[in-house]
């Protein structure tokens, strides 16, 4: 009969080979999803996967989407790899978008690339700030972090709506809950010139996908966290700070997210709502791990959890499927990965039964 | 057993798709939408308009549910435009900006967005006045109340709600002056959790006729749990309460998307700002409970009827403020440029405005 054994060791290989069996697993799944939707696996396999990128336009709309996923996975990932589990990204992507919306709300009047500058800074700052909170209760009377992050996006998203009821509303917009449109001194630069929407921020993620690698792989900081990740005690028999990996943990997705926040406000909304997240935060947490926190990995995960947003909108507009099609391919995402990263431990075996 | 339905089904879709396919010329018309249609709310209402528009028009018609209203909408918008259609209908103030966007770059296309002030050379506006229904509810809500207590779950304090709350209260008062109006706020436009704690809040402040300006049906649910009284709002909600469930303000899109459909066809449209209410048959009540007394329901009928002729407003003069100033003198009805800018609560309203 067959039996799950424990492998000897994890398996290397097979913890990159489960993202591509998983994904594969999704595509196989999504044909059988179609099929009993009624609908044509094939049509609707080129709906959702192939139309969204099928020109320019499409493939710049997928790397706008992919941008923040990009940004706050590679600062996830930096504390994932220590057990540092920060599941707030959202709250603090709201913060740094409200910090960095104060300023060129402030700045209105002014002209030059100070106001940009500055509201790069802001926008870091709020993230990291929101951050810090569950950071220092953890290290100061070691609360749960999950759940200190988590509640705090709660916290977030009321005081985002606060604001754009209240002291952000714009003046002239009948007391609909919105901030006035930013000026262009406060929107980032488009990166090519032919109407999509891609700016600056997507160089930006890059660049942090890169800090990401150097940071994780080539620093001693990075090593540290990395063993901490593996072998708590023997990072603390190391002499390694625990509590200096937690606020760097924290820190890195906080600052990362509130940059992705910062990017959203000043890239393709032009102003704040109360709209500012997409569930961003939440979806990275999926891309972080779909990429092994890894983040060349990311880079990829973040385009293909990018397209199942973009396929869902197609996937409504051309075959009447219900928006919920790209929370179920999401879904099934994250499932076959959790069930293939069974077989990075553990192996099937052919057993015979011995009479005993 | 399974397995010949699926056949079936898939049989069915494949001669849709060949019949869809011989009907190639026809227009397509897009439709975005903030929530999922669902079975009874803001959306739900839109898509009812949009089926009376395929029915009526011959037009296909496509949709995007569920869009948030940030930078997606605007690939949403753009996809519709780029590949052809005719009119685009974005029906959530969210989508204003986004839509204005993407008209500049498609100019032969007709768009239209829902509850904005943003009027662009190919973009219309499109509005109900949503507060003659509410007048209307106020006016049952004033006869039946026991406890001259009413309550009021409302989601934003925008000019909209205000004047939906606002009308509720002149309406109850015009009939019994003792009438006061309490009001919740939920700070969401759909959170089924937080409008029931609302409702059952209000409830046993002595409530016992209430309503709300949010999106889901949990505030006729409660109501009809502690056997009081209560209004649907957007949809027919007599299902959700059929005993609670006195009567409903109900939105009728389909009407003013047939005739823009048909105007753009016919290439005389023009990006106007549309505001209608009774007269307009955008504003209606869902069918009267019969727990309404005979002789209320006949008032009710002819309060209707003087509403389409324009001979009863909601916000008629004297119109007098919380602090006890007059907004309306009598012999006046408030002006579109009042009720846009309307950010108080008139006499009636116990609670204080947030902020």
């Amino acid at each position: 009969m067959l039996r799950l054994e424990r492998r000897p060791e994890a398996s290397h290989l097979m913890s990159y080979a489960s993202p591509a069996i998983a994904i594969l697993l999704m595509l196989i799944g999504g044909l059988f999803l179609f099929a009993f939707l009624g609908k044509n696996p094939i049509e609707g396999f080129k709906v959702f996967f192939i139309n969204p990128i099928s020109d320019l336009w499409g493939v710049s709309e997928l790397l706008l989407k992919a941008t923040p996923l990009m940004l706050i996975a590679v600062g996830l990932a930096i504390g994932f790899r220590a057990n540092v589990w920060n599941i707030g990204a959202e709250g603090q992507l709201i913060v740094g978008g409200i910090a960095a919306s104060a300023v060129a709300l402030h700045f209105q009047e002014s002209e030059g690339a100070h106001v940009l500058i500055l509201m790069i800074i802001a926008g870091c700052i709020g993230g990291m700030l929101w951050a810090a909170i569950p950071a220092f209760l953890k290290t100061r009377f070691n609360t749960n972090e999950i759940l200190v992050s988590l509640m705090l996006v709660y916290v977030a998203q009321l005081l985002v709506s606060w604001l754009v009821h209240g002291p952000m509303m714009d003046p002239d917009g009948f007391n609909f809950p919105q901030s006035a449109m930013f000026e262009d001194s406060a929107l980032l630069p488009l990166v090519f010139d032919d109407g999509s929407r891609v700016n600056l921020a997507f160089v930006f993620a890059i660049g942090a996908l890169l800090a990401g690698y150097v940071f994780m792989f080539r620093s001693f900081a990075g090593f540290q966290m990395q063993v901490a990740g593996f072998a708590k005690d023997a990072a603390r028999y190391a002499g390694f700070s625990a509590r200096r990996m937690i606020w760097i943990g924290l820190l890195a997705g906080g600052a990362m997210a509130g940059l992705a926040g910062m990017a959203e406000v000043s890239g393709p909304m032009g102003q704040i709502t109360d709209q500012v997240s997409s569930g961003y935060g939440f979806a990275a947490i999926i891309v972080a791990f779909v990429a092994r926190l890894n983040p060349v990995g990311i880079f990829f995960a973040s385009l293909l959890m990018a397209l199942l947003y973009l396929g869902g909108e197609q996937a409504q507009q051309y075959m009447n499927l219900p928006s919920s099609i790209s929370l179920v391919f999401q879904g099934m995402l994250l499932l076959f990965l959790l069930g293939s990263d069974v077989f990075i431990n553990y192996r099937l075996r052919w057993k015979r039964e011995v009479a005993a | 057993m399974a397995l010949t339905k699926i056949i079936n089904k898939l049989a069915i879709v494949a001669l849709l798709g060949a019949l869809s396919g011989a009907g190639m010329a026809a227009d397509n018309v897009g439709f975005v939408y903030v929530s999922p249609i669902g079975d009874a709310g803001w959306t739900y209402q839109h898509d009812l308009g949009r089926l009376q528009l395929e029915k009526e028009t011959g037009v296909t018609t496509s949709y995007v549910e569920n869009v948030p209203e940030g930078p997606d909408a605007e690939r949403v918008i753009r996809e519709m435009a780029k590949r052809g259609d005719k009119v685009v209908f974005a029906t959530s103030f969210g989508f204003m900006n986004y839509a204005l966007k993407v008209s500049k770059t498609f100019r032969k296309t007709a768009f239209v967005h829902a509850t904005g002030y943003k009027l662009g050379k190919n973009m219309g506006l499109v509005n109900a006045r949503f507060y003659e229904g509410r007048y209307l509810t106020g006016v049952i809500a004033g006869e039946m109340t026991k406890s001259n207590v009413l309550g009021y779950v409302a989601a934003f304090p925008i000019p909209e709600v205000m004047q939906g709350i606002n009308a509720f209260i002149q309406g109850a008062r015009s009939v019994n002056p003792k009438a006061e109006l309490r009001v919740i706020w939920v700070n969401s436009w759909f959170d089924p959790g937080k409008e029931r704690q609302a409702a059952l809040t209000l409830l046993s402040q002595e409530a016992d006729v209430i309503t709300h300006h949010t999106d889901s049906t949990a505030v006729v649910q409660a109501a009809e749990d502690q056997g009081k009284y209560a209004f649907g709002y957007h949809s027919d909600m007599s299902k959700y309460g059929p005993k609670a469930h006195l009567t409903a303000t109900t939105h009728h899109w389909g009407d003013y998307y047939v005739k823009t459909v048909k105007e753009v066809q016919a290439g005389t449209w023009k990006p106007t700002s549309v505001w209608g209410g009774y007269a307009e048959g955008m504003i209606r009540l869902a069918p009267l409970n019969k727990a309404i007394p005979a002789d209320l329901q006949n008032r009710i009928r002819e309060m209707e009827k003087q509403m389409t002729a324009g001979k009863l407003h909601p916000f008629a003069g004297p119109v007098v403020d919380q602090s006890g100033k007059t907004i309306v003198p009598a012999g006046q009805n408030m002006t579109d440029e009042q009720l846009n800018a309307m950010n108080y609560y008139v006499q009636g309203v116990v609670s204080k405005v947030p902020n």
